[in-house]
């Protein structure tokens, strides 16, 4: 069983929790915390247990013991839009939501995640870029104090992966909710995040803080050592010319 | 079709893609046509007798007749109606019970199981049952209307809110909905197809047992008005009845598909 205590001014203090699926474990003891308005990066393998953190957070699945503060209202964005089909771009923004003033914070929000013009779209209609940003919409629309990421740029291609880079750090700095991005790949960790968290087996076993200004380069020579650590917690030595190639390749064969 | 028709049609301008929609719909329609063309030779050269097949146009000729003397529109009146309180019952009881059933386990045991021992059932074995019943007015045929179509509106329904998506469930639980929420906003809605398609189905059958049921225990609607002719031996008026029920067989499924095209409008596009 896990605890839960709701303080919307409070950020997020994970203790003890644990997570097992017959018999294996998944989670053992990991504890987090994150401030209100903190960018967190959680970086792991596949298998990691990071999503199984991340769905514990958002009340999604039970954790087998330990303890969660965490803010009452989290929003989530997942791999994959998860928009229902069936309703057109401003119906998915505005699902769950009071009737009042919805009508207009809707398409404020759709402006700002620029897709004013796709509101009355189906979801069907819009390329990968355009369905993450409606994601991004509804989970924003509800003005999370928690926003959990579940590696919401994996399926996208490079080009619109920059892009969505750069809509979700404006997004968080307009709105500064606490943020929970899960994710494996380094270099959007080094780019995003006040602070990188490394999973392993499912403990945390590195915490990075990441000073460097934004907006940030990849190649900010002030993110090369903190990327050569947490390149070397993950478990993939440094030294290559391509650090994102060679830890895509390791992390696969951990998964084996 | 296929990504490469597809992609073909799309970059068509529109006069060629409306010039190809009207090529499929004269080339559709060809089938039927050749098959009036042959029913029209066999009759006119005398290679079937008028008594065992009435030419179209006697055909014709009787159809008029009945209309003018008021049988085959009351006949058809009575036929219609049957269809669609049959089938409107139907369709609410089938949508409830497999609303009831894919719910929770309780409902699930205690319905599910029942409709599928059902389904194996043929309905129309059950009519002499049901006539025992309800007699010969208008209860037993709206009766077996309804239980027959109950049964396809169910079993598609059923596996359709089973199928819903987990994805979107989780998603919908990250929104907070409530499950009367849910059920509106996520599960019924990506229900729709296959229910559709059960209601298609049900419509198809909702005559099919009709029909029946008014040759066997009836004294009015299409099905008596069929049966009714074989005893004098009217052929023609017996033809003109199968062409009608084509004809309301067609309309309902048209109906139908009227239907999809604009509650399942988020799937095309």
């Amino acid at each position: 069983m896990t605890a839960w205590i709701e303080d919307p001014a409070a950020g997020v203090r994970v203790r003890g929790l644990r997570r097992a699926f017959d018999g294996r474990t998944v989670l053992g003891d990991v504890d987090l915390d994150i401030a209100p308005g903190e960018f967190v990066a959680l970086l792991g393998a596949s298998g990691s247990g990071k999503t199984t953190i991340l769905r514990a957070l958002a009340g999604l699945d039970p954790a087998d013991a330990g303890t969660i503060d965490a803010p009452p209202r989290r929003a989530v964005v997942f791999q994959e839009h998860r928009l229902m089909p069936w309703k057109r771009v401003r119906a998915n923004v505005a699902l769950g939501l009071d009737r009042e003033a919805v009508a207009a914070r809707v398409d404020e929000t759709l402006a700002e995640v620029g897709l004013s013009g796709h509101a009355n779209a189906w979801p069907k209609t819009l390329s990968g870029g355009e369905s993450q940003r409606a994601a991004l919409a509804r989970a924003l629309v509800r003005r999370p104090e928690l926003l959990l990421l579940d590696e919401p740029f994996g399926a996208l291609d490079a080009l619109t992966r920059m892009k969505m880079h750069d809509l979700v750090l404006r997004l968080w700095e307009n709105h500064r909710p606490a943020v929970l991005l899960v994710t494996h790949d380094v270099d959007e960790a080094l780019l995003l995040a006040d602070r990188a968290l490394v999973l392993v087996n499912g403990r945390i076993e590195g915490d990075y803080a990441i000073q460097a200004l934004r907006p940030r380069q990849r190649t900010d020579p002030d993110l090369e050592a903190t990327r050569d650590s947490l390149l070397s917690r993950l478990g993939v030595g440094s030294g290559s010319r391509d650090p994102r190639q060679l830890i895509s390749l390791s992390l696969e064969e951990r998964t084996l | 079709m296929n990504a490469s028709g597809a992609t073909r049609s799309r970059a068509l301008p529109v006069q060629a893609r409306a010039r190809r929609r009207h090529l499929k719909r004269f080339r559709r329609l060809l089938g039927p046509l050749s098959l009036l063309a042959i029913w029209a030779l066999v009759t006119g050269l005398g290679v079937v007798s008028s008594e065992d097949l009435p030419s179209p146009w006697h055909t014709l000729h009787t159809a008029r007749e009945l209309i003018s003397d008021g049988q085959l529109p009351s006949a058809m009146l009575i036929s219609v109606r049957r269809v669609i309180i049959g089938l409107t019952i139907g369709t609410v009881a089938g949508v409830g019970l497999a609303v009831l059933a894919s719910l929770g386990q309780l409902g699930d045991d205690l319905i599910d199981s029942s409709m599928q021992l059902l389904r194996t059932l043929p309905i129309l074995a059950m009519v002499p049952l049901i006539v025992i019943w309800f007699g010969i007015g208008e209860t037993p045929k709206v009766f077996i209307v309804a239980l027959a179509t109950a049964i396809p509106i169910y079993l598609n329904l059923y596996s359709g809110i089973r199928g819903t998506d987990r994805k979107l469930l989780d998603a919908a639980r990250t929104l907070e909905l409530s499950r009367l929420q849910i059920i509106r906003h996520v599960i019924l809605p990506g229900a729709m197809a296959p229910f559709l398609v059960g209601l298609r189905y049900a419509a198809g059958i909702a005559w099919l047992v009709l029909v029946v049921s008014e040759q066997i225990n009836a004294t009015s609607g299409l099905g008596y008005l069929i049966v009714n002719a074989q005893n004098f031996l009217r052929t023609d008026i017996v033809v003109v009845g199968l062409v009608v029920f084509g004809i309301l067989g067609l309309l309902t499924d048209a109906g139908v598909r009227a239907l999809e095209r604009r509650v399942l409008a988020w799937r095309s596009t």
